[in-house]
């Protein structure tokens, strides 16, 4: 295995009518971190993105992703290794089952029929949805299409799981399973959000944008005690470590999941 | 102004499907040998998109009833005559298949009516033409217009031209043609404001779209000639293969012009079309008790061999025997329902 | 056209229809295509003054829903909705045609009578079947049968996506279209601006969304061709269901069974 690197030196992307995407980011992610990247709307998180795998091409600056830096003739290598998963998930779900969804990357490997039937199972069976193999994916709920979208990517074993807002449009209940889903994973995860709950669960690290730029890389926890930071970023504290309503205490809530996630956090 | 099945004869059915077929067969190979494989989700999405907006219906200013947008000019416009065609042959399946407009055997007409036209005739030739190499706001918009209602005239005049072929009704090509041409031409305007309005808002939000959408394609690529010998070819073989199938059933009249005119002869109102024409004229002409049957041959020759016809005990007897078979069938149908309720049960 | 939001019903209930698991749900779509269209084809071809050779016709669609469990009023009020065209088209034979075709007592019916009776029974006989086809096998399957049936595959392959997306798409329309007669208190109606704004967004969040998906595509590997697993075998059930109805239609086209029939049963009573 290679050592899942990735890297970006500098970043710049200007869309094409003008808008600043990107104004020079640089980080560096190494194997098995789990990296949130947190900021407004309109930071520059799903630009970001759409680098790591070639679909935008930095207008300046430079990208690594695994040992080789990211050009044309190895995008399609990088998109095998980088699994991206979109945050509207009827953009991924584009086949008439979600059986031949999941199949849809392996087929393409050219892997044989048997090894694309028992990768589609097990992905499916990982995010605990086999029972929905032969379902057309518009009628299924958002948490279930959530899923099979992270089944759709897990079924090509990517070494990098690269998610645009996962949480968004869940309700509670698929947003708690989905973030026990995510500690699970052993990947290297890099995870768009202003979620910050989940990502204080979920991610040792977090990396803020704000208007295309690093305003501040570190350990998650630390980053959401500073207040000011998360001000200047436009962001708010996660709720949990904000003061409780009724008694106007900071109280950390005593939900099983959400505990050890802050602990982790802390870790 | 879809066909309908129940109008359309298999003879001209069958040809337009053939013709249908073989432009869908044309197009594909266009589209696959273009290469862009962001073509094909692009295809299906505008295909939903036409689709959905097909539902949605305008005023039409002045009048208070309301229209609603054609699709196959903004589609020929985005995606180019090929990928164009294809996708409004899908939105025109999903709409016989789930709305029942029009019909399996219809479709092919319909395709033609209303993908042929505005794909390969009206874009290339009136809308590429009048925008020519200099994309600007006004010409867009007025193309889009002209384009939009020529497309219609065209698909108009082909349903008339289908109908009649057909035989299946009794009416007379001239008034049938006086009475859907304008109707046409008061539906193409609206759909045409419809496409230029909405060519309009495009060229505002996002002018690199509309600039790419005319820029990529050079016209020479859509080989019309290629195109209209194709058809003329499926049209003489097919209709050589369809009448010598069918020579034995009395479709008498369209028939005969198929067999020996073709499509193109019939744009050409020539011997078997004049004499028709002549036929029917008359008899709008002296409508009360010179009876229609003045085409004396064609109820003749169309009285088939299961219709032993005017004489009332066979009348009777088919009559009761209908009225029975039909309950029959529909014992059939309620007793497998009933089994498989208990199945259920 | 079917307003938008009736429209969206439609197809979600005839998709869902799709779901059930009857032996003809479950039989190849391949199977039931060819019948239909066998079927549609030899319905068509009789002459215009066909009325009685055409009711043993009803045995298939009445199999097919009946054994389908299809709704019948759902299926009927389709059928009725697209009625009026038609109908109008077809009531020009009673005027135009007028010479008596047969005189049953002191009843003279005009061939324009019996040729109008004709095309409704045509209309009926087709639509339903062609319903019922869906209602079936669902649209995807009937595509899929096409494909193997010899159709080009970029057609196919873009009407799978179109199927898709419908659903995605009407719904956001239908969001909009709502949204907008919200706040539009005062008329019911759209104008011409409005609608071409609100096309217009729909058409913009169209494209970009074929983008998006283009790009989910290309991260899964896709480069122009579309891989599917289809085991889709010959089963010896398909054939015989083709090849008997099939069968059956060409007899029944050549053999005038109420004729016989009724020939039988006058022929008693008298
Ligand atoms: N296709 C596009 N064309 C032009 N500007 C864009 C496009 N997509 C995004 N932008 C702009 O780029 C900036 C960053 O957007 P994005 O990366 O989507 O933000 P985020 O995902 O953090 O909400 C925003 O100002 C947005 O308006
Ligand atoms: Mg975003």
């Amino acid at each position: 295995m290679s050592h899942h690197i990735v890297e970006t030196q500098d970043l710049h992307y200007t869309y094409p009518d003008g808008t600043m995407g990107l104004c020079g980011v640089s980080f560096r992610i190494t194997h098995g971190e789990s990296v949130a990247l947190v900021g407004a709307n309109g930071a520059g998180k799903s630009t970001l993105l759409l680098h790591l795998n070639g679909f935008l091409t930095a207008t300046q600056g430079g990208l690594r992703i695994g040992d080789y830096p990211l050009t044309a003739k190895n995008v399609k290598a990088v998109r095998r290794s980088v699994g991206m998963v979109f945050q509207d998930p009827d953009d991924q779900l584009f086949m008439p089952t979600v059986f031949d969804d999941v199949a849809f990357g392996p087929l393409n490997l050219g892997l044989p029929e048997e090894e694309v039937e028992r990768r589609v199972m097990s992905a499916l069976e990982i995010v605990g949805v086999p029972h929905l193999k032969k379902r057309a994916p518009y009628k299924l709920s958002g948490g279930e299409k959530r899923s099979v979208a992270i089944a759709s990517v897990l079924s090509m074993a990517p070494d990098i799981l690269v998610m645009d807002e996962p949480t968004s449009n869940l309700d509670p209940r698929s947003r708690s399973r989905l973030i026990q889903l995510l500690k699970s994973f052993e990947h290297t995860k890099i995870i768009a959000t202003h979620d910050l709950d989940m990502a204080l669960d979920v991610c040792q690290r977090t990396i803020v944008l704000h208007q295309g730029l690093i305003t501040a890389d570190g350990p998650t926890l630390a980053l959401f005690q500073d207040e000011q930071l998360l001000a200047r970023s436009g962001l708010e504290k996660p709720l949990r470590m904000q003061g409780c309503p009724v008694c106007g205490e900071w109280k950390e809530r005593d939900h099983g999941g959400y505990r050890k996630g802050a602990e982790a956090g802390e870790a | 102004m879809h066909m309908a099945d129940a109008l359309v004869s298999p003879a001209v059915g069958g040809l337009m499907w053939a013709v249908s077929a073989g432009l869908i067969g044309y197009s594909s190979k266009k589209i696959k040998e273009e290469s862009d494989d962001r073509k094909i989700p692009l295809m299906g999405v505008m295909g939903a998109f036409v689709f959905a907006t097909q539902m949605i219906n305008f005023t039409i200013p002045a009048t208070g009833s309301s229209g609603h947008l054609g699709g196959g000019m903004v589609l020929a416009i985005l995606l180019g005559p090929h990928a164009a065609f294809l996708t409004m042959v899908s939105v025109l399946m999903v709409q016989a298949m789930f709305f029942a407009d029009g019909g399996l055997l219809a479709l092919g007409c319909n395709v033609f009516n209303l993908g042929f036209f505005p794909c390969f005739i009206a874009y290339p030739l009136i809308y590429r033409k009048i925008v020519g190499n200099q994309a600007s706001r006004g010409r867009m918009v007025t193309a889009a217009l002209i384009a939009a209602v020529m497309g219609l005239q065209m698909g108009a005049f082909s349903v008339v031209l289908q109908t009649v072929c057909s035989g299946i009704t009794e009416l007379p090509f001239a008034p049938f043609m006086l009475l859907m041409q304008p109707i046409h031409l008061a539906i193409g305007i609206v759909e045409g404001l419809a496409t230029a309005a909405l060519i309009l808002f495009i060229w505002k939000a996002r002018p690199e779209i509309m600039l790419a959408a005319a820029e990529k394609r050079p016209l020479g690529k859509i080989s019309i000639t290629k195109v209209a010998l194709g058809i003329l070819a499926t049209t003489l073989v097919t209709g050589g293969l369809l009448s010598w199938f069918a020579s034995s059933k009395p479709d008498g009249l369209e028939w005969a012009m198929f067999n020996t005119a073709g499509l193109e002869e019939l744009h050409n109102r020539d011997q078997a079309l004049h004499a028709f024409l002549d036929d029917l004229q008359g008899k709008t002409a002296i409508l009360p008790d010179y009876g229609f049957k003045s085409t004396a041959e064609a109820p003749k020759n169309e009285e088939s061999p299961n219709w032993p016809a005017v004489d009332p005990a066979t009348s009777l007897a088919g009559l009761v025997g209908g009225v029975l078979t039909l309950l029959a069938s529909i014992i059939i149908g309620l007793a497998l329902r009933r089994r498989k309720t208990q199945e259920l049960e | 056209m079917a307003n938008i939001d009736s429209g969206f019903l439609q197809i979600g209930r005839m998709d869902t229809l799709a779901q059930g698991k009857t032996w003809l749900h479950r039989l190849d779509p391949r199977a039931k295509l060819i019948a239909v269209s066998v079927f549609i084809v030899t319905v068509v071809s009789f002459d215009k003054y066909t009325l009685s050779a055409l009711i043993p016709f009803f045995v298939f669609p009445a199999i097919l829903v009946g054994a389908g469990g299809l709704p019948v009023r759902f299926l009927m009020a389709r059928v009725l909705m697209v009625a009026p065209f038609a109908f109008f088209i077809g009531i020009f034979n009673p005027l135009l045609d007028r010479q008596t075709f047969f005189q049953m007592g002191t009843i003279a019916v005009s061939g324009g009578w019996i040729s109008f009776g004709s095309i409704m029974i045509r209309f009926v006989l087709t639509i339903t079947t062609v319903l019922a086809l869906i209602a079936l096998s669902g649209f995807n399957g009937v595509c899929l049968a096409m494909e193997k049936l010899g159709a080009p595959k970029p057609f196919v392959v873009q009407l799978l996506f179109l199927y898709r997306y419908l659903f995605v798409l009407t719904d956001e329309a239908i969001r909009m279209v709502r949204a907008r007669s919200l706040r539009a208190f005062h008329s019911k109606t759209m104008g011409i601006k409005t609608f071409a704004s609100l096309v217009g967004h729909l058409l913009l969040r169209a494209l970009d969304r074929a983008q998006r998906i283009h790009l989910a595509m290309c991260c899964r590997g896709f480069d122009g061709r579309v891989p599917m697993i289809k085991p889709m075998g010959l089963d010896w059930k398909a054939v015989a269901f083709t090849v008997g109805w099939c069968g059956l239609f060409i007899l029944l086209r050549f053999y005038n069974l109420p004729l016989k029939l009724g020939a039988l049963v006058t022929g008693w009573v008298g």
